[in-house]
C-alpha cells in the first residue's frame, strides 16, 4: 500500500461495510488502536531553522528516521523540538516528502550531499518521483564514473601481484603503463605505417630500364619489397599471437573488431605462399592484396579519434542507411528519365538506364566529369533539373547529417537509458506491489506462527517473533482479512497458485467428499460447507487432538496425498504415513494410479478456532468418519 | 532528408500551439466546503475529527473534490493483487449522492458519517443503497451478481482455493436464499433490513468499523 494514501485507510475500511450483509460467516477482530494520541504539531530544528509538521505526517513512513522512535535520539527536552544538524535545505525536500508522499530532488543540490542526506534520514532514493528520477540518475552516473575514473588513475601506480599475462595484457591496452610497452607500440605504429608505404610504393613506376617499358618499383626490386613485406608480416603475427596469449578471455578477443582486422591483414600474404605460381590462381591472388591495405585500419589502436569515428559510424547507421535509400530512389527516377529522353539522339552515351546511373550521379553531386552530356533538347532540360535537384538533396542534408549525428548519437543514448530505468523502475514498482501483498501474506504466516507458539512454544519464541507492524499496516491487513472472509477465498502468493493449479491437474479422482463430517457444525471453520467443497479432506484420523509433528515446520506448505481405499484407514496408518512420505515431497506416489497428491497451504488462522483443539496449522478441516477418502498429511 | 525536414516543421507547429493555448484560461475546478461548523452539524463527527478528515482529504485531491478517477486509484491502492476498480465505481456512485460525477468533501464526510456513526438502520439503508445500482428500491439478481463480481474481482487471481467462475454466482444465490423472503425475484428494504437484523453475525460486523475515525 502507497503510505501517501494512508490518510484515506479509514475511507477504505468504512467502505468495507459493503461487504458485510454479504458475507456468511464472522468477521476477523479489528485490531486496536491503543496509542489514542491527539494529533500533535512536532517542530524539527534543523540547524536553526524550524519546521513543523503534524505528527501523523511523519508516521506515514514508518521505517524512516522520522517516521520511527530513532527520531527520539535527537529530542531536545529543554526546547521541546528535534534538532538535527543537517543542512536545512536538503532538509526541505526531505520534509515535503512526508508531506506530499513524493520525492523530489532539487537540481542545485550537489547528488553526494543530497544522497548523505537521503541516507541519514533513512529514505531510499529509488522512491524519487518520475519527474526528478531521470535528473537524479543522470548525475549520480556522472559522479560514479568521475570516482572510477580517479579510482582508475590511482589502480595504476599499484598492483603488485599481476602475473606476466596481465601485464602483458594490460601493456597491450595502454602503453602508458610501462616504457615497454610504449615501444612496443611506436614500433607496431612504425611497422604499420612501413607496410602502408610500401604497399603504396609498390606501384608507382620507378625508371625504366634500357630494355623495358616503365615497370612498377615492385616488379623491378622484387626481393627487396618481399623482404620488407615479410618483415612486417612477421612482426604483425608475433604481436597477434602474443595479444591473443595475454587476452582474458581468448574467445572474446578472436570476435573482436581488432583482431580480426589483424588477421585480415596478414592472411593475404600467408595465402600467398601456400599457393604456388598457379596462372589460374593468380588472378584471385592479386585481388587479394587489395586486402593488404587493411592494414591501416590497425592504427585504430593507435588513434582515439578513429574509434569514435567507427563507433558513431556504427550507430548512425540506420540514418545513413535511410539517406542512401532516398538517394536511390533519385537516382533512379532521373537516369530513366535522362534515358528516355536521350533515347532518339544518335550516338548517344545513355546507352541503358544502369548506364544512365553513372552520369545520374555525377551530375547531382555536382562533380560533372563530362564524360556523359545530354545533345536532345529534351535531355538538357531533365538534365538541368537533375543537377538542381541534385543541388537540393545532397548539399543540403550534409550539415543536417552532421548536427543529427551528435543529435541522434546523445538522443540513442538517453532513449537506451530511459527504457533500461523503465524497465528497472517497472520492475520497483512490481517489487513494491507484490511487497504490500506478501506483507499481508506474511503477516498472515506470522500470525498462525504466533498463535501455535502461543500453545506449544516459550514466551521468547513468540517474542522473537512478533514483528513491529505499524497500526497502519495491521488496520490494513485486517481490511483484507475481511474480504478474504466475505468471499470465502484467501490470498495466496503467485507460486503457491501454480502448485494449487498443478495439484487440481493431477489429480485423478475427484476430491468430492460424499458425507460431510458431523463436525461440520463446528464454527472453527469458517464456512465450512463451502471450503469442504473445494478442498480435499483431512486424514481420517479421530478429531482428537494431536499436536502437529515437530518436524514439520509450520510454515511449510503440506502435501496431501489422497488414497482411494476401501477399508477404513486406521489412525496409525495415516500417522505413519505422515512421518513416511517426508521425503517424497515433490514425488506423486502412484501406487496403482490411485493416489493423486495435492498441496493445501496454511488455512485460516487458529483465532477462529475458538474450541481449544490443539490442531493448529494443517490440517484444520475436521475429519469426516467413514469417507472413502483418506488424506494423509505429507511433507 | 525531406522526412527530416517535415518532421520539424511539425515540431514547431506543435510547439506553436503549445505557446497559443497558455494565453487561454486554464479550467481548474476549486472547490471549498461550507464552514467547519455547519459540518459539524450535519455530521456527528467532532470538529477535531473533521479536520483530520479534511486535511487527509485535501492533500489526496487538493482541487477540494473527488472525481471517479481518483477515487478508483485511492482505492486501488489498498487492494494490489486484484481488481478493484467496479467496487470503487459502485461506492462512488453511493458517495455521489447528488450524481453530478464527482464527489466533495461534504458528500464524503456525509455518507462517512453515516457508515461509522449511524444507528444500525442507517447503516444497513446505506449498505442497500450500495447494492441498489438504479436505485429504485430493491435488488435484483442481476445487480447482486454485478456487486459480487466486483468484490471477487478484488481478489484477483491468486486465490486459495482457485477462484471458479461460478464463485461469484454461488454467493448470490445464498445472499436470495437468505434474504428473499417471499421469493419474488428481488430483494426489498424491508426484506433486507429484516433478514440483517436477524443475523448475529451482521449486525456484530457493522459495528466492526466504528472507531475507525
Amino acid at each position: 500500500m502507497a503510505t501517501g494514501v494512508a490518510a484515506w485507510l479509514p475511507f477504505a475500511r468504512a467502505a468495507a461495510i459493503g461487504w458485510m450483509p454479504v458475507a456468511n460467516c464472522p468477521m476477523p477482530v479489528a485490531p486496536r488502536d491503543n496509542s489514542k494520541r491527539q494529533d500533535e504539531l512536532i517542530i524539527l530544528n534543523v540547524s536553526g531553522r524550524r519546521f513543523q509538521t503534524w505528527r501523523t505526517t511523519l508516521d506515514r513512513y514508518p521505517d524512516t528516521l522520522l517516521g520511527s522512535s530513532e527520531k527520539d535520539f535527537f529530542y531536545n527536552e529543554e526546547t521541546k523540538e528535534y534538532f538535527f544538524d543537517r543542512d536545512p535545505d536538503a532538509f526541505r525536500s526531505i520534509l515535503n516528502f512526508y508531506r506530499t508522499g513524493k520525492l523530489h530532488y532539487p537540481r542545485h543540490e550537489c547528488i553526494s550531499a543530497y544522497d548523505e542526506e537521503l541516507t541519514f534520514f533513512g529514505i531510499i532514493p529509488e522512491i524519487i518521483g518520475d519527474c526528478c528520477y531521470e535528473e537524479y540518475k543522470d548525475r549520480k552516473r556522472e559522479n560514479l564514473e568521475r570516482l572510477q575514473d580517479d579510482q582508475e588513475e590511482n589502480k595504476d601506480m599499484k598492483m603488485p601481484n599481476m602475473n606476466f599475462r596481465e601485464t602483458m595484457w594490460r601493456a597491450f591496452e595502454n602503453p602508458h603503463t610501462s616504457t615497454m610497452a610504449l615501444v612496443f607500440y611506436y614500433v607496431t605504429g612504425f611497422f604499420i605505417a612501413i607496410s602502408v608505404i610500401t604497399n603504396v610504393v609498390e606501384t608507382v613506376p620507378c625508371g625504366s630500364t634500357a630494355n623495358q617499358k616503365d615497370m612498377p618499383c615492385g616488379e623491378r626490386y622484387t626481393v627487396a619489397f618481399f623482404c620488407m613485406d615479410t618483415a612486417c608480416v612477421m612482426i604483425f603475427t608475433v604481436e597477434y599471437l602474443m595479444r591473443l596469449f595475454a587476452a582474458p578471455s581468448r574467445y572474446r578477443f578472436m570476435r573482436s573488431v581488432m583482431s580480426i582486422i589483424d588477421v585480415v591483414a596478414i592472411l593475404p600474404y600467408y595465402i600467398g605462399l601456400v599457393m604456388t605460381n598457379n596462372e589460374d590462381v593468380s588472378g584471385a591472388f592479386v585481388t587479394l592484396r587489395v586486402f593488404r591495405v587493411f592494414r591501416i585500419f590497425k592504427f585504430s589502436r593507435h588513434s582515439q579519434g578513429l574509434r569514435i569515428l567507427g563507433y558513431t559510424l556504427k550507430s548512425c547507421a540506420s540514418e545513413l542507411g535511410f539517406l542512401l535509400f532516398s538517394l536511390t530512389m533519385a537516382i533512379i527516377i532521373f537516369a530513366t528519365v535522362m534515358f528516355y529522353a536521350e533515347k532518339g539522339s544518335s550516338s548517344s552515351k545513355f546507352t541503358s538506364i544502369p548506364a544512365s546511373f553513372w552520369y545520374t550521379i555525377v551530375t547531382m553531386t555536382t562533380l560533372g566529369y563530362g564524360d556523359m552530356v545530354p545533345k536532345t533538347i529534351a535531355g538538357k532540360i531533365f538534365g538541368s533539373i537533375c543537377s538542381l535537384s541534385g543541388v537540393l538533396v545532397i548539399a543540403l542534408p550534409v550539415p543536417v547529417i552532421v548536427s543529427n549525428f551528435s543529435r541522434i548519437y546523445h538522443q540513442n543514448q538517453r532513449a537506451d537509458k530511459r527504457r533500461a530505468q523503465k524497465k528497472a523502475r517497472l520492475a520497483r514498482i512490481r517489487i513494491a506491489k507484490s511487497g504490500s501483498a506478501n506483507a499481508f501474506l506474511q503477516s498472515k504466516r506470522n500470525g498462525l506462527l504466533n498463535e501455535l507458539l502461543e500453545l506449544t512454544g516459550t514466551e521468547e519464541d513468540e517474542q522473537k517473533l512478533t514483528k513491529s507492524t505499524s497500526l497502519l499496516e495491521s488496520q490494513h491487513h485486517h481490511l483484507l482479512h475481511c474480504l478474504e472472509k466475505t468471499t470465502a477465498h484467501e490470498f495466496v502468493d503467485e507460486q503457491m497458485y501454480e502448485q494449487n493449479c498443478l495439484e487440481t491437474a493431477l489429480q485423478t479422482y475427484p476430491s468430492r467428499s460424499p458425507s460431510i463430517s458431523s463436525h461440520d457444525s463446528s464454527v472453527g471453520t469458517c464456512c465450512g460447507r463451502r471450503v469442504k467443497r473445494n478442498t480435499p479432506l483431512p486424514n481420517a484420523s479421530t478429531p482428537s487432538a494431536h499436536p502437529i509433528p515437530t518436524h514439520q515446520g509450520p510454515l511449510q506448505e503440506l502435501s496431501a496425498i489422497h488414497i482411494q481405499c476401501g477399508d477404513p484407514p486406521s489412525h496409525s496408518t495415516s500417522r505413519s504415513n505422515l512421518n513416511l512420505k517426508t521425503d517424497d515431497s515433490g514425488r506423486i506416489n502412484c501406487k496403482g494410479g490411485r493416489i493423486t497428491t495435492a498441496i493445501i497451504s496454511l488455512p485460516t488462522p487458529p483465532a477462529l478456532t475458538p474450541d481449544g483443539d490443539g490442531l493448529h496449522g494443517p490440517p484444520q478441516r475436521r475429519p469426516s468418519a467413514g469417507t472413502n477418502i483418506v488424506k494423509v498429511s505429507a511433507l | 532528408m525531406s522526412v527530416m525536414g517535415a518532421t520539424t516543421l511539425v515540431q514547431t507547429e506543435l510547439f506553436q500551439q503549445l505557446l497559443d493555448s497558455d494565453e487561454g484560461e486554464l479550467s481548474t475546478v476549486c472547490y471549498r466546503p461550507e464552514g467547519l461548523d455547519r459540518l459539524v452539524q450535519q455530521t456527528k463527527f467532532s470538529k477535531k475529527e473533521l479536520q483530520v478528515l479534511y486535511r487527509g482529504f485535501k492533500n489526496e485531491c487538493p482541487s477540494g473534490v473527488v472525481n471517479e478517477e481518483t477515487f478508483k486509484n485511492i482505492y486501488s491502492q489498498f487492494f494490489p493483487q486484484g481488481d478493484s476498480s467496479m467496487y470503487a465505481h459502485f461506492l462512488f456512485e453511493a458517495f455521489d449522492t447528488h450524481n453530478n460525477g464527482s464527489v466533495s468533501f461534504e458528500d464524503f464526510v456525509i455518507s462517512l458519517s453515516i457508515i461509522l456513526r449511524g444507528s444500525i438502520t442507517d447503516k444497513l439503508n446505506w449498505a442497500f443503497n450500495l447494492y441498489d445500482l438504479n436505485k429504485d428500491g430493491c435488488i435484483t439478481r442481476e445487480e447482486m451478481t454485478d456487486i459480487m463480481h466486483s468484490i471477487y474481482d478484488m481478489m484477483g487471481k491468486y486465490t486459495y482455493p482457485s477462484m471458479k467462475d461460478s464463485a461469484p454466482m454461488d454467493h448470490v444465490d445464498s445472499f436470495f436464499q437468505k434474504m428473499d423472503k417471499n421469493n419474488d425475484g428481488v430483494v426489498t428494504i424491508e426484506e433486507f433490513l429484516e433478514t440483517c437484523q436477524k443475523d448475529e453475525n451482521i449486525m456484530q460486523s457493522m459495528h466492526m468499523f466504528d472507531n475507525v475515525i
